[in-house]
């Protein structure tokens, strides 16, 4: 290997490293989007305005699946991730093929979520409750379709390109920002919905 | 619904004189310099070499750019509101109500979003790398990206002049009269979209430096050895990322209520209007310490070079730096005492604030101390300094004042509070930028600033700032309300009057500066800076060419003391240097432009409810961001022949200037 080379490499591992520090960081400040969203959840929890009350809004076998879809999501995440360690390619691929499968019946069950609320006259301009819920979970269903966009990018560059720093680099930040999103559904399920149905 | 959405002819600014001048002025003010440049043929030369540049020097500069254009905008704002309060007794003055309220909201949007935000990380994009004995940031082209959409946001503001109207919610937009039932056109629209767009470009600044400055150090350069200005860099670049954020969550929720008609904050239906006052203030209150740390730093850098001393009580200033940060979070209800929280909430707040005092005014001491007994050189930077000091102790006071809730319930709302907080971000930020421009202006571009329009400038700019707020904290205690457009108490009018004489001294100050560059740039030749050592410096940015070639060093310096190059030319370890190695650099992109450009459209898009273009301008950030994340980083590769023939003048220079000796390598 000539030198150049060997300073290409040096360059760009380290480059590898400063991303991920930095995108922890990205992270962060996506924590505290999430945390004043909930925190405005609960500070309009009880302004409905006399709208429908956070009681007949949620169906317990819905955010059931969703949660299962989700959780499960990332437990295939993380086969797809243990595949690419393994330099099983094929296999990674099939794992993100399944979690984009996942986050996809995620999305639809949240979608079908909205879509029965915005039925019942339950939207998102009824109250500032309303107002709240649909902006915290639109909020995280959002990020869970560009989780998606960057799961179908990164199945891409595992055909095209294989297993290089770079994209092995990628994949790991896009696992970090795919649990991320799970953990931040944990919240959402004990802040928004558990409440309602122990009550 | 239209093609065009909201946008009709009746944007267009033919409601008032003053409107069309604007809008003619802002007009010029684009095409002259386009038309310049199409002239001179430079468009290719200004594409290649700077706008798709990622070199932090360079990145810098166009920060500043944009910063000293945005100063000039705030400020005729500033003087055009200032000359309406002194003639407006008893009649209308020359300003309508609706403009005046224009006015007011773009002079603070512009004044800490457009001049404030891109000159403190002009300054920090210019020297950090180079202070830390870095060859460029981190993420060299996510600070592409972070200018650019800092531009678009800028871009929008200057927008609303002519196409359309700007806010009139003033700069801190509170609902509910920015919501959708008392604003309904597009003037918050604005507002809201330049803060988004630009406040993702902050954001990612923010990052961006806390890598930078946690990883690209160089050898040796432990945390406690790092130059203070990096210090305060660093609480800065953590605050931004922490606290805009915020910025951005309540923006968005006040555009979902606008667009979409939900009620996070309006009157009826459940909204909660004092959610906003806290979201906005969690953003808020930090962004004051964003501002004012970079200054600190730059206040630190310039009292330890022109009093020749190590800074006084490093360790103690790198801790209320950080003291400072911690705090900043923790008192953002102080904004809002007079909403009705209880009395103990209130003094909770209160005592957080006058806490913050004590940091600030450790600070104050260790530059004193520094100061004391030192070899003084009065260099415009320092004057700047020193004038800092002495007005800032007085904003300091004030803000000791306001803190006490119950004289808060006196003053909130008046001008009081205005010349306040104005104490605090002109000599506190200003006049460190203007201080740092003064620094390390020779490092950027080669030569020194003519130092006698430096010391006009900052006369000008104190003077004026002492006749211009003064009166204002006087006339508030009065008990003249902000943001008046017309008044009846005849009895305010000779402290208006004497504000509006600072102002014209500000004027002059501010045109001091354009001519300081002139006369400057004429007589580059003279004052060329040929040892890139101009001040007799300490820290690591003086240990290199000025301007530094693309990779900043040749070799990376060491950092093993605090005022690592003061202390190398003290044990006469400086220049001297060894063959070089190949460097790489990333390669220039045009992205950065393009996802700005697109930036700017989706948010013109959405304040015009043009929702094809906005889904058209989306789809293009989303294809940049994908094609850039597939496509292998393209490098540029400095060769050892290069480097030596790139760095000869300058060892030249550095030879007749006697600093290299015989014996010493080259």
């Amino acid at each position: 290997m000539t030198g150049i080379e060997n300073l290409l490499l040096e360059h760009q591992q380290e480059e590898l490293t400063n991303r991920e520090l930095g995108f922890w960081l990205y992270l962060m400040t996506d924590a505290i989007i999430f945390a004043l969203l909930f925190a405005t959840y609960v500070v309009m929890f009880s302004n409905t305005a006399g709208g429908t009350e956070p009681a007949q809004l949620f169906d317990l076998s819905h955010v059931g699946w969703e949660t299962t879809c989700l959780l499960l999501s990332s437990t295939s995440f993380g086969l797809a991730w243990l595949a690419v360690q393994a330099d099983k390619r094929q296999t990674a691929v099939l794992w993100l093929v399944v979690t984009c499968l996942l986050g996809v019946s995620f999305l639809g069950l949240e979608i079908k979520e909205f879509v029965d609320l915005i039925n019942q006259q339950a939207t998102p301009q009824r109250s500032g409750y309303l107002s709240a819920f649909f902006t915290l979970v639109a909020t995280h269903g959002l990020h869970v379709s560009i989780g998606l966009l960057g799961i179908l990018v990164m199945i891409g560059q595992l055909i095209m390109e294989g297993r290089t720093a770079p994209v092995i680099s990628r994949l790991f930040r896009l696992g970090l920002f795919w649990h991320f999103l799970d953990i931040i559904w944990i919240g959402i399920f004990s802040v928004v919905y558990l409440p309602v149905f122990i009550r | 619904m239209t093609l065009l959405g909201r946008l009709s002819l009746e944007a267009l600014p033919f409601y008032s004189w003053v409107a069309m001048g604007g809008a003619v002025v802002t007009l010029l003010a684009v095409l002259l310099p386009v038309l310049f440049l199409s002239y001179k043929r430079l468009w290719p030369w200004l594409w290649r070499e700077w706008l798709t540049s990622v070199d932090h020097k360079k990145i810098g500069v166009m920060y500043i750019v944009l910063a000293l254009a945005m100063l000039v905008r705030g400020f005729i704002d500033a003087i055009m509101m200032r000359a309406q309060q002194a003639i407006a007794l008893n009649n209308e003055g020359y300003l309508p109500p609706e403009h005046f309220e224009q006015i007011f909201t773009s002079h603070g949007t512009i004044m800490i979003f457009f001049m404030a935000m891109p000159f403190l990380t002009g300054l920090i994009n210019i020297i950090v790398p180079l202070q830390i004995g870095a060859r460029d940031v981190a993420f060299p082209f996510l600070n592409s990206v972070s200018l650019w959409l800092t531009a678009a946001g800028a871009g929008l503001v200057a927008t609303s002049l002519v196409i359309g109207r700007f806010s009139t919610a003033g700069w801190t937009g509170y609902p509910p009269y920015s919501g959708i039932q008392y604003s309904p056109g597009v003037g918050v629209d604005y507002w809201i979209w330049a803060l988004m767009v630009s406040g993702v470009g902050s954001t990612l600044t923010g990052i961006n430096f806390i890598v930078t400055i946690l990883r690209c150090r160089a050898p040796g350069m432990t945390l406690m050895k790092m130059p203070l200005f990096v210090w305060t860099t660093l609480c800065t670049s953590l605050l931004i990322a922490f606290a805009f954020p915020a910025l951005t969550v309540v923006a968005a929720m006040l555009g979902l209520d606008r667009t979409l008609g939900m009620h996070f904050f309006t009157n009826e239906l459940g909204g909660n209007m004092m959610n906003f006052a806290n979201l906005l203030w969690i953003w808020g209150h930090p962004e004051v310490y964003i501002l004012i740390l970079p200054a600190f730093g730059i206040y630190s850098e310039v009292t330890a070079t022109f009093a020749r001393k190590p800074l006084f009580g490093y360790r103690s200033l790198v801790y209320a730096t950080a003291v400072i940060a911690l705090l900043s979070f923790t008192v953002w209800l102080h904004h809002f005492f007079t909403m009705g929280s209880s009395a103990s909430v209130n003094a909770v707040f209160g005592i957080a604030t006058m806490v913050i005092a004590v940091p600030t005014g450790v600070k104050i001491f260790d530059w004193l101390f520094t100061l004391f007994r030192g070899q003084i050189t009065f260099h415009p930077a320092l004057l700047f300094t020193i004038g800092f000091i002495v007005t800032f102790v007085i904003g300091g006071m004030t803000g000791v004042l306001l803190a006490i809730p119950p004289v808060d319930y006196q003053m909130h709302n008046t001008t009081f509070l205005v010349a306040h907080f104005h104490n605090m971000l002109i000599p506190g930020a200003l006049f460190g930028y203007l201080a740092g421009m003064q620094y390390w202006f020779p490092k950027a571009f080669g030569f020194t600033l003519n130092q006698r329009w430096g010391k006009w400038i900052f006369w000008l700019w104190t003077i004026g700032f002492y006749l211009a707020f003064m009166p204002l904290y006087l006339v508030g205690l009065l008990g003249m309300p902000r943001r008046l457009e017309q008044y009846t108490t005849p009895e305010w009018q000779p402290y208006l009057i004497v504000a509006f004489i600072g102002a014209c001294f500000v004027l002059a100050g501010l045109c001091a500066i354009f001519i300081q560059l002139w006369v400057s740039v004429r007589e580059r030749e003279q004052n060329r800076d040929t040892t890139g050592d101009p001040w007799d410096g300490r820290t690591l940015e003086w240990y290199t060419s000025s301007p530094p070639a693309p990779y900043n060093f040749a070799s990376i310096p060491k950092g093993d003391e605090r005022d690592a190059f003061w202390q190398m030319k003290q044990t006469r370890m400086a220049y001297r240097f060894t063959q070089p190695s190949s460097i790489i650099l990333p390669a220039n992109t045009g992205m950065g432009v393009l996802l700005g450009v697109s930036g700017g459209i989706l948010g013109f898009a959405m304040v015009w409810h043009i929702w094809w273009l906005a889904l058209l301008a989306l789809i293009s950030i989303i294809a940049l961001v994908v094609v850039r994340s597939s496509r292998e980083e393209r490098v540029s590769i400095y060769q050892p022949e290069l480097i030596q023939s790139l760095e000869k003048p300058w060892q030249t220079s550095l030879a007749q200037a006697g600093l290299i000796g015989d014996g010493d390598p080259i």
